[in-house]
């Protein structure tokens, strides 16, 4: 069948893990904020001010490179308020995540009309480009697929890598996991919540604005408002589907990512052009409720997930 | 006595208040190195915030702690921990979804060191396990150990760190006899080695066996200090109820009514590794107390649960004056005149940030004189609230506290006082004495007789032998589901139930 033959071919991987890209970053962000106990809501939003402060900082002249850390800055910021407001203020992280999704989304509306007074079609940054790993890329269908890639999708990939060593082999990583689980276990072994949600949270949100600067950066050259379109909420369920691990959540993220771009090559097919196109727009959020549905039944909630803490109250 | 003359701990006139109260009113206090002493007072007489301050875990008011003649800043635990004082709370701080070694080692190294050295960590665990026989696997899920299990935990993870001073707070609230035997094996041992020990308990017998030294505190302050050696526990219990004498109530005899419920060969699914019951039969008799011997997790929380309605029986029947009830729910159990006392008052007993008027009417807000046409009275709450606090004289800043923030004793005094005043047929109490004051503990057990006396059918679950030999007019023991014949007041000697208890009597009568 023609689905079949899609499959099999390097050029759908290589959209699919390009696709994947944003979410897996945005993804890692949630988790390490939820690993930690704080529901970050503001993802959406910061994700949309993650892919303007990035594209911008390059069209006024900075490196590639420079522009993610401005935008990881920018994300960071949004970060700390997000952590200020639900840590040691303990305010309901839900009001306080989409207050920060609208501020950021509206605030960038902001800042970009201030910066573009008079143009009407966003303009265009050279953005990253794709490079061939020596030797690797040569590998038949994995080649072109994985190591073809640009190289902020490499960081992507070697982010999780990073998070995962992080959160599971050094005592910084039990700590946050154990804030998430447990604070009271964590202060009597007298460390301090507080500081470990709120630098969890800041970072988590520095990756989310990671997320969204790869769409302005590496995805397309230019900024859109319409651009995140929801992913950000797409990366609070792949938190749940990868189980809060890492590793797990960049296969749901590639998994999400093939099926958006089969959906656009079925279309294409002669047994897709009889099918109204909508049906296809839905398939991959439908695949992922279903699989959502499926994982999430033996899925390890972190026990104190939105559970606040305040140290000399019981 | 193994007390050098070394101090090792200061207090030096602690002074806390939350509110109006003051839970603290200018406490010194010094440790010698070696010594054990045991901190003794009513529920909310101030133990625990003492030892929370000097863990760092509150800050005081005014006053200062020293260890080995430092100051500690206050409320930082990490330097309480780092100049060697762990504290093991009344209430567990483990993370459940963890493993033992992950819980022991989390916070020991530095933050930012680059990697954990798991397999030093591990060796380092498996041989303090082995010197001190706390018995614990390193891999073992903290959630899938039993309660003693958890106490050993708690305290690896204060040896770990190799402690001068041990905070135990209420350690031995929810251990078997035999786990706190092994529990002091482990003190003593540490105490040999060095180590000092502050020790919280209501059990009077466990303070003469342990410590050196008894200070008693009241109403939040120093009001004796004693060595034990010339001490007793009447003298001990005195000191802590500011001269009344403790007295356990009168247990006179009744002739027990009819059966309000009956149990008739009732068996449930095990659940985990919580066994159901197996074939039970049994029945509740208006003024009677019926007591169910046994070592907790042998089926008990399943017998509770199908008498309080949360579990249907599998198969055999349950009969409710005379007849098999049509629908079995908690809200039945409620209309039915069925009262509990759960055994968790954390997590099945109370709402936690619901304050004391919400929690009184939780069971019985449906209806007068709490609500009508939908509408709640808060008027007739709040009187109903005020009426328990005076009554069952429950310490409290007032009705409009959240109930999180009172003493374990003063809530378990709440629950009590909203099961008796509703009147019930039949009370269900499981571990209804669990963390009292001797005070309490009295006042529990002359209510409970109360409400025999004027014919109600009381189901008391217990651990305690004593408490269940001394209050019921008939015992059954049960064990891994199953449940012995019914004895008689004084037909056996503790000794002979707690053969049954360990299972062996079973065998042999089946
Ligand atoms: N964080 C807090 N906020 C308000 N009140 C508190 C707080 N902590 C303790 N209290 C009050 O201080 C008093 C002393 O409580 P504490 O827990 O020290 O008693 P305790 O001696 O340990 O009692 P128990 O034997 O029941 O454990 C109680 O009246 C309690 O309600
Ligand atoms: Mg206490």
């Amino acid at each position: 069948m023609e689905i079949l033959e899609i499959l099999f071919t390097a050029s759908f991987w290589a959209a699919a893990i390009r696709i994947a890209t944003p979410l897996i970053l945005g993804t890692l962000g949630e988790l390490i904020c939820e690993r930690a106990g704080v529901l970050n809501l503001g993802i959406e939003g910061i994700m949309v001010a993650g892919a303007f402060a990035g594209w911008m900082a390059v069209y006024s002249g900075t490196g590639l490179w420079m522009g993610v850390a401005v935008a990881m800055g920018v994300g960071m910021l949004f970060g700390l308020l997000h952590s200020i407001l639900t840590v040691p203020f303990g305010l309901s992280q839900h009001v306080v995540g989409l207050g920060v999704t609208l501020l950021a989304t509206s605030s960038t509306y902001y800042a970009y009309r201030l910066a573009l007074p008079e143009v009407t079609s966003p303009p265009k940054i050279t953005a990253f480009q794709p490079y061939e790993i020596p030797v690797l890329s040569d590998l038949p269908l994995v080649g072109p697929a994985l190591f073809s890639q640009t190289p902020f999708t490499y960081l992507a990939f070697v982010l999780v890598l990073a998070v995962s060593l992080i959160l599971f082999r050094t005592p910084l990583g039990l700590a946050v996991r154990a804030a998430g689980e447990n604070p009271a276990a964590v202060a009597a072994q007298g460390l301090s919540v507080t500081a470990i949600r709120m630098g969890a949270v800041i970072v988590g949100s520095g990756f989310m604005a990671m997320g969204g600067a790869f769409l302005t950066m590496s995805a397309f050259d230019s900024f859109f408002f319409e651009m995140v379109n929801g992913r950000g909420w797409i990366c609070i369920a792949l938190v749940v589907f990868g189980s809060w691990m890492p590793g797990k959540a960049l296969l749901g993220a590639v998994l999400f990512a093939a099926f958006d771009a089969l959906q656009i090559r079925v279309q294409q097919t002669e047994f897709g052009a009889d099918i109204p196109y909508q049906i296809f727009l839905m398939m991959p959020y439908i695949l992922s409720i279903l699989a959502l549905i499926l994982m999430s039944r033996r899925a390890q909630v972190p026990a104190a997930l939105m559970v606040p803490f305040n140290k000399g109250e019981r | 006595m193994g007390a050098g003359t070394d101090v090792v701990l200061r207090l030096d006139a602690i002074t806390k208040r939350f509110g109006g109260l003051v839970a603290n009113d200018a406490i010194s206090l010094s440790l010698r190195k070696g010594e054990v002493i045991a901190l003794l007072g009513e529920n909310g007489a101030g133990k625990t915030t003492l030892m929370n301050i000097l863990f760092g875990q509150y800050t005081a008011d005014s006053g200062s702690v020293a260890v080995m003649g430092q100051t500690l800043p206050p409320g930082n635990s990490r330097a309480a921990l780092e100049a060697g004082v762990g504290m093991v709370h009344q209430h567990f701080t483990l993370a459940d979804n963890m493993s033992v070694q992950e819980n022991i080692t989390l916070g020991v190294d530095p933050l930012l060191a680059p990697g954990l050295n798991r397999a030093a960590a591990r060796k380092r665990i498996l041989d303090l396990a082995e010197r001190f026989h706390l018995a614990v696997h390193p891999d073992a899920r903290v959630g899938s150990l039993s309660v003693g299990e958890r106490q050993r935990v708690e305290i690896l993870k204060a040896l770990y760190r190799d402690m001068k001073v041990l905070i135990l707070d209420e350690p031995t609230a929810v251990l078997t006899p035999q786990e706190t035997d092994d529990l002091f094996a482990t003190l003593r041992q540490a105490v040999a080695s060095g180590l000092s020990i502050i020790f919280i308990s209501h059990k009077l017998h466990e303070v003469m066996a342990i410590a050196h030294r008894v200070v008693v505190l009241r109403h939040g302050r120093l009001v004796g200090e004693v060595a034990t050696e010339d001490t007793d526990k009447s003298a001990l219990s005195a000191m802590m109820m500011g001269g009344a004498e403790a007295r356990a109530p009168e247990v006179s005899r009744t002739e027990p009514g009819r059966a309000l419920m009956e149990l008739r060969g009732v068996s449930t699914p095990n659940i985990g590794n919580a066994p159901g019951l197996k074939d039970v039969t049994l029945s509740l008799r208006a003024g009677q107390i019926l007591g169910l011997a046994g070592v907790s997790g042998n089926g008990q929380a399943a017998l509770a649960e199908v008498v309080g309605g949360q579990r249907k029986p599998g198969s055999g029947t349950l009969v409710l004056n005379d007849a098999p009830p049509t629908a079995w729910t908690p809200r039945d159990a409620v209309r039915r005149g069925i009262a509990r006392i759960p055994e968790d008052r954390h997590k099945t007993g109370t709402i936690s940030d619901f304050d004391l008027t919400e929690n009184a009417i939780l069971e019985r807000y449906k209806g007068t004189p709490f609500s009508s046409h939908g509408w709640l009275n808060w008027r007739a709450a709040r009187r109903f609230a005020d009426e328990i606090i005076q009554k069952y004289d429950v310490r409290c800043p007032g009705a409009d506290t959240r109930i999180r923030l009172l003493s374990g004793g003063n809530m378990q005094k709440l629950i009590l006082g909203r099961v008796l005043e509703a009147a019930p047929q039949i009370i269900l109490a499981n571990q209804p004495v669990r963390g009292l004051d001797i005070g309490a503990v009295n006042y529990v057990h002359s209510q409970l007789l109360a409400a025999r006396d004027r014919g109600a059918a009381v189901l008391l679950i217990s651990e305690d032998l004593d408490e269940i030999t001394r209050l019921s007019d008939v015992i059954h023991v049960i064990s891994e589901g199953r449940l012995s014949p019914g004895f008689a007041r004084g037909q056996k000697s503790p000794a002979e139930l707690g053969i049954w208890m360990a299972g062996q009597g079973f065998a042999d009568a089946s």
